[in-house]
Formats: structure tokens, C-alpha cells, sequence
């Protein structure tokens, strides 16, 4: 961090004058709920006894533990080793990591490639700002959007774009949003068409401050186009990407309103975060949902460390 | 020189294939939704969105299936005038129509299993037939949608004809001016999104602005350190504060209220705001600070005069993000805001809950949500880009 020139130190007061009301309401909505939630997850439905108290004699307990048991382990069919397997690649914790593995390589894949190409054609204006758009739109709106174009309609009339096409093509009709497993990459898809602008015009912009002299030198040298993009803008843009990659990966886990709105997280498309609004919201069963909260937080949590480690790493160049 | 040139050409075809076509998957989505809002409520639920600009089909198949019998206008044969209003108003559904193909007249069956037009086709032909018969008069695009959405109807025509005809529901009464406050229509529902965003931007600037001075242009023990923790409280998820702050909410009496909604988003705004005007205003030059200093400026007069007027590109950036992360937010709606006070998304994801089939409300209550961030996104991309830039971590 920058040192304060000396002339400006001031007595010890002064700055928490100017940080005192950021620094409260933070505390009061973000570090205090964060510790509440916790101790609620280890209390009962009604945040009235300790969570040991709802375990019931004869059944699987973990203490004080139970609504993480439930939490972790109630979406899947213990009935043998395979069951466990199948049922955990449809629970809210299999799709989450779906998403993460699809939406994230989707998403920063589709940004690079636009990056890179839109660089060369005289509409790259033009051509970013569309793949940009759907961020500025909500997750709802973008929801109505997709639902539209995944429409299935009972009998022969289509009205949703991609089963008209499908149609028109003399293929069989497709509920894209209750089919499994077609219907989590039908939600996925959706996060990849919100994101990839974001993804775009980071990666652009570290595109652009790779020197031109470093690539001419190598074309000049009789690099191929493509060994120069592996060889040269790859390395370069390489820190780029990580933080790209580990930004994609935290808005993934937190993804709720897509889910919620297209599907509710039915047909085995639940995640987490939609996981945590079900036990809490509608099954009003307040322990587990903290619970499930507090795992999401702890998947975020390295996450967490990787931003302040890069923050300490910057503020060392500095 | 010229064959070089046509090379070069040909070259880059594939290059704006590729590009041309990420953009035309990226947009036809977005236009389906447009072009939909604009559509009569039938067409709109019973026709895919890109039929809207070609020829209305049905006349075509009619001559196909049914004219060599019942003739080019539907009156050759006098028991069934398909060219008559109120026989054609009986068949309301295209499948009255397929039962009768089965039926058998003077010995022959009506339509044989081949010669039969399947269900969509079906579906024109009788669409044709109630457009011939003067039943669905309706024009190409409508903005009676629109109409519909901001004032809540939720019929099976639109506001205008049910106001007419004197048909509309309870909630309605007809007095547009008055309607626009119908607490299911989008115009209140606009207002109040207006009403949670702008405050809950301008609250966590302000604060941000202070709180990012101090980090720095100012001195203090730990300062790294709690900076670095803000950097952690950017990524805490939202759903980890939801239940003590709903309960703290009830306890006051504050949930369901503005109040409460602002003080969250300016709670969660905080960290990324703070986190992105002090990386600008900590870059602003040195010597500007140290001469104001010596000036005998105070730290008070340099954070106004010096710090804030020159920060304004990121303020600006916070702005619109903050703005347009609080206009789209459904959760915290959801959560504090409830139908008592209700908000765009809010209406939006009730009626995608609740209308199944209304694509017509829908995409034209969608459409209005998006209009402001869309005008916020074009007018100040720039900004927008900063920021996204200056700060790559809040999602
Ligand atoms: C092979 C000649 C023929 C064709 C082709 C034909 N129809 Fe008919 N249709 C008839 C006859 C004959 C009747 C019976 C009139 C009567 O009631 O005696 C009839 C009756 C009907 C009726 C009245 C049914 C009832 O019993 O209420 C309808 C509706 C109708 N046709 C629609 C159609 C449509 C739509 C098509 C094109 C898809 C079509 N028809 C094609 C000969 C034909």
C-alpha cells in the first residue's frame, strides 16, 4: 500500500471519523450475520435447541453436527456405492460443480475467443457490445428471455425457438428445462450467454497490453499465427485468466436467480444457493438452511484466501 | 495486387463467420423476447415470434387440404360454410376441427389419414379461416401489451377492450392515471425499483468515498490488514446474512421497507466500492496531496476538494454498477422487500411463477424492466467497462 506522505500523518482518530460508518454497517450486515448464521446452523428448525435435539433414535445423527448430515447427505440414495455416485451428480452439490466445470471453461472460453478475434475486424465495437449486453440485464429478465426460447409446446405447435428449429428439422421436441441431464446445460447455457462479456472485456483489455513489438518480432521470425497466440499472448494474459477464472468460479457458486426463476430447482436442477432459499423460505427449516449457507460460504473460502493473496502480491509492486 | 487482395478476403472469411455468428446467437434470444412483447396476445402464445414479419400462413394449406371441397372461400358446401363468422366461431380450437375427420359423410369419410394437414398446419388453416371470416381482425404489432403490463391485467383480452366492455377485474378501474398504481402493475413497480436503486446507490458512494480517503491518504495502524479483510468481504455470499438480518428486520419493524432494503444493498456494496475508489483515488498523484499540504490545507479540504472531484471517473463507474447490480437483484426483494413493497424482478418472477402461458405479459413486463439498465449500459459503456476493469472481483 501506498505510505501516507509524511506531512499528512494525522493523529490516530482522524481516519476512523472517515471509516466509522462504512466500517459499522459492514460490521452489522456482513460480519455479524456471518457469525449468527454459523451458530444457527448448529440450532434446530426453530433456532430453539441445539440441532443434537432433532435427531431421531434409530436414525444416522451427527450431534450437534445433524443439519450438515442433512445438508450433505439427504439428496443422496445411500442404498450402495453406485447409487451414492448417481444420485450426487444430480444433487444441488453435483450441479454445482457442473456449472463450475461448464459455465466457468464456457464463459472464459467464449470471452477469450471473442477477445481475440474481435481484435482484427473494424466492428469489434460493435461486435463486443452485443456479447456484452446481457450484463446489464437482470438474472430474471434473462430467465424470461431463455424460458421463451426453450418453450416446449404439447402437440406440434412449437413456439420456443430451439424446438421449432429441432422441428423444422424433423427431430422430436425437447422440454429443455424438465429433461435430465439436458436441462442443467440448458440452465448453464444461460449463465455462459450472461457472463462471457464480462470475461470478454477483461481479457481484452490484457490483450491489448501485450506489446505489438513481441508479436511482430515473433511473426517476423516465421512464428505461426496460432504459435504465437500459444506461446506469447497465452503466457502473457496468463495472470489475467487466473483472476477471470477464480471471479467466474465464486459468481458460479452464488448462482441462484437463474435457477430460481427458470426451474425452482426442480427435475434435479437445484444448487446450493437455491438449496439454502428452499430450506429456509419454504420449508421454513431454519437450521438447515443456515446450514447449507455456511457450506456455501466454506466453498467460497478459498476463494477468499486467492483474493487477498493476489491483493498483498499487488500492493508489494506497487 | 488484386489476387493478393481477394486472398486477403477470403482469408478472413471464416473470421467473420465465427464473429458474425457468436453475435447473431447472442442477440436472436434477446429479439425473441422484443419482438414477442410487441405481438396480439393469440399470435403471441400460439405462433413462434419469427412468423411475425413473413405472410400470415393457413391461406396456403387451406387451398391445399380443404379448398377442392369446400371451395377457394369456404362456401361450397352449404352444411359446413366454413366462409360464414358464427359457424367458424363455434370451432374455437383447432382440435374440434381434427375430430371431425374421422366423421363420415354420405358414406366417405371426411378427410383421409393422408390427406390430412397436421397440427400446426391445422392450427393456420383455422386461423386463416377466422381471419377470412372478419373474427380476428388484428394487427401485426400491438402495443396493448405494454398497456396490460403497467397497469397489472391479468385477462384474457387486454385492458383496453375488457375497459370497454366493461368486463375488467375488481382491481382495475379503468381510470388509466388511476390503474398506474395498481400494486400488480409494472408502473408501481418501476417507481419502487427506482425508489430501492437510487438510494441504495448514492448511500454506499458516499460512505465508500470516506472510508476509501482514509485507506489512502491517511495513516493508521493495520491498515493493510483491514483492508485486506475488505478485499475477503467482497466475496462473502449473500445468502450467509439473510436469516439474522430478516430477524433483526421483524424485530424493528423494518422489513418490508425501503429503509431496510437500502441499508442492505449499502452494506453489501460496501466492500467492492471501497475496494475500487481507493485503488483509483490511491493512484492519484502524490505531489498534489503533498503541495495542498503544505498549502496548509486539511485532510478534510483535500478529500473535498482534491480527492473527490478527481475520483468523479470512478464514482461515476460505482455508480452504474452499484445501480444496475440493485435494479436487477431479485433475492433481497424477495426476501425484504416482499409483495409489500413490490419491485420489477419481483413482478416479473411472480408472473413467470404464476401465468405459465402469458408470453405476451410477460415479455413485454420483462422488456420494461430491461429498458432502464439498457439506456444506463448504452450511455455510459464506458464507465461501465472502467470499473468492471478496476476491480474484476465482485460478482
Ligand atoms: C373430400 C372433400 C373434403 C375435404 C378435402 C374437406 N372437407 Fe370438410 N367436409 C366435407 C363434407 C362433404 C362435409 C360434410 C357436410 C355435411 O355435413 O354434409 C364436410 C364438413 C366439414 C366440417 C363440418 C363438420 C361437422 O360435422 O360439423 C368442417 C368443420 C370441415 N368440413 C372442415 C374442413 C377442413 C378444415 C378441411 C381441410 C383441412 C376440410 N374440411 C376438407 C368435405 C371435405
Amino acid at each position: 500500500m501506498s505510505t501516507v506522505p509524511k506531512i499528512m500523518r494525522q493523529g490516530q482518530i482522524a481516519p476512523w471519523l472517515y471509516l466509522a460508518p462504512a466500517v459499522l454497517i459492514m460490521l452489522f450486515y456482513i460480519v455479524y450475520p456471518t457469525a449468527y448464521t454459523t451458530y444457527l446452523s448448529l440450532r434446530d428448525k426453530d433456532s430453539e435447541n441445539w440441532a443434537t435435539e432433532s435427531c431421531i433414535e434409530g436414525n444416522p445423527c451427527w450431534g450437534i453436527l445433524e443439519n450438515y448430515r442433512y445438508a450433505l447427505t439427504s439428496e443422496l440414495d445411500t442404498t450402495n456405492f453406485q447409487t451414492i455416485w448417481r444420485s450426487f451428480w444430480i444433487s444441488s452439490f453435483g450441479n454445482n460443480i457442473k456449472w463450475i466445470l461448464l459455465m466457468v471453461t464456457g464463459s472464459v472460453g467464449i470471452g477469450l475467443l471473442m477477445a481475440v478475434l474481435a481484435d482484427r475486424v473494424r466492428y469489434e465495437a460493435l461486435a463486443k457490445s452485443i456479447i456484452f449486453l446481457p450484463m446489464a440485464i437482470s438474472f430474471v429478465g434473462a430467465g424470461v428471455i431463455w424460458k421463451f426460447v426453450y418453450d416446449y409446446g404439447t402437440g406440434n405447435v412449437q413456439i420456443g425457438f430451439l424446438n421449432a428449429i429441432i422441428r423444422s428439422l424433423n427431430g422430436e421436441p425437447i422440454a429443455f428445462l424438465q429433461t435430465l441431464p439436458i436441462n442443467t446445460l440448458a440452465l448453464i447455457a444461460v449463465g455462459i450467454w450472461m457472463w462471457a462479456g464480462f470475461c470478454m472485456v477483461i481479457l481484452s483489455a490484457a490483450l491489448k497490453g501485450v506489446p505489438n513489438e513481441l508479436l511482430e518480432a515473433a511473426r517476423i521470425d516465421g512464428a505461426s499465427e496460432w504459435r504465437v497466440f500459444w506461446r506469447i499472448t497465452i503466457p502473457m494474459i496468463l495472470p489475467t485468466i487466473t483472476v477471470v477464472v477464480t471471479t467466474m468460479v465464486i459468481n458460479t457458486l452464488k448462482v441462484f436467480d437463474i435457477v430460481f426463476v427458470m426451474t425452482g430447482g426442480n427435475f434435479s436442477t437445484d444448487v446450493i444457493a437455491n438449496r439454502m432459499y428452499t430450506e429456509q423460505y419454504i420449508n421454513q427449516q431454519t437450521g438447515r438452511g443456515t446450514a447449507v449457507a455456511v457450506v456455501l460460504i466454506l466453498a467460497v473460502i478459498p476463494f477468499i484466501y486467492l483474493n487477498i493473496k493476489r491483493f498483498r502480491e499487488q500492493e508489494d509492486i506497487r | 495486387m488484386n489476387t493478393e487482395k481477394l486472398r486477403n478476403f477470403l482469408g478472413s472469411v471464416p473470421l467473420h463467420i465465427v464473429i458474425i455468428g457468436f453475435c447473431v446467437i447472442w442477440l436472436i434470444p434477446a429479439l425473441g423476447l422484443m419482438v414477442t412483447s410487441f405481438r396480439p396476445v393469440q399470435d403471441a402464445n400460439e405462433t413462434g415470434w419469427w412468423t411475425a414479419f413473413s405472410e400470415k400462413p393457413g391461406a396456403a394449406e387451406y387451398t391445399q387440404y380443404c379448398g377442392k371441397c369446400h371451395g377457394e372461400d369456404g362456401s361450397e358446401i352449404a352444411e359446413a360454410d366454413l366462409g360464414d363468422t358464427e359457424y367458424i366461431e363455434s370451432f374455437r380450437r383447432s382440435l374440434q376441427i381434427a375430430a371431425t375427420f374421422n366423421r363420415e359423410y354420405n358414406g366417405e369419410i371426411h378427410l383421409a389419414e393422408d390427406d390430412r394437414p397436421d397440427d400446426q398446419q391445422l392450427a393456420d388453416i383455422l386461423a386463416h379461416l377466422r381471419r377470412q371470416t372478419g373474427l380476428d381482425e388484428r394487427p401485426q404489432f400491438t402495443i396493448t401489451n405494454y398497456e396490460d403490463a403497467i397497469v397489472g391485467y391479468r385477462g384474457t383480452t387486454n385492458y383496453e377492450a375488457d375497459c370497454e366492455a366493461g368486463t375488467q377485474s375488481v382491481d382495475l378501474t379503468c381510470d388509466f392515471a388511476q390503474d398506474l398504481t395498481n400494486p400488480r402493475g409494472m408502473a408501481l413497480a418501476f417507481r419502487n425499483s427506482l425508489f430501492v436503486a437510487i438510494p441504495a446507490t448514492i448511500l454506499p458512494l458516499i460512505l465508500a468515498a470516506f472510508a476509501a480517503y482514509a485507506f489512502s491518504w491517511m495513516d493508521f495502524k493495520g491498515r493493510i490488514w483491514f483492508f485486506a479483510i475488505l478485499v475477503g468481504l467482497q466475496v462473502v455470499p449473500l445468502q450467509m446474512t439473510l436469516v439474522p438480518i430478516s430477524r433483526i428486520y421483524f424485530q424493528l419493524g423494518i422489513g418490508g421497507t425501503f429503509l431496510g432494503v437500502w441499508l442492505f444493498h449499502t452494506g453489501f456494496g460496501l466492500p467492492y466500492a471501497i475496494y475500487l475508489i481507493r485503488n483509483f483515488m490511491g493512484s492519484l498523484p502524490r505531489e498534489l496531496f503533498e503541495s495542498a499540504y503544505l498549502d496548509g490545507a486539511s485532510h478534510w479540504t483535500a478529500f473535498l476538494r482534491l480527492a473527490l472531484p478527481l475520483s468523479m471517473p470512478a464514482l461515476a463507474s460505482l455508480a452504474i454498477f452499484q445501480f444496475l447490480w440493485v435494479w436487477n437483484d431479485l433475492l433481497v426483494a424477495l426476501i425484504f422487500l416482499t409483495g409489500r413493497n413490490p419491485v420489477m424482478t419481483y413482478q416479473i418472477n411472480n408472473l413467470v411463477q404464476s401465468l405459465g402461458g402469458g408470453w405476451h405479459l410477460l415479455t413485454a413486463s420483462a422488456f420494461l424492466s430491461m429498458l432502464l439498465p439498457l439506456i444506463v449500459f448504452f450511455a455510459f459503456q464506458r464507465y461501465f467497462v472502467r470499473g468492471l476493469l478496476a476491480g474484476s472481483v465482485k460478482g
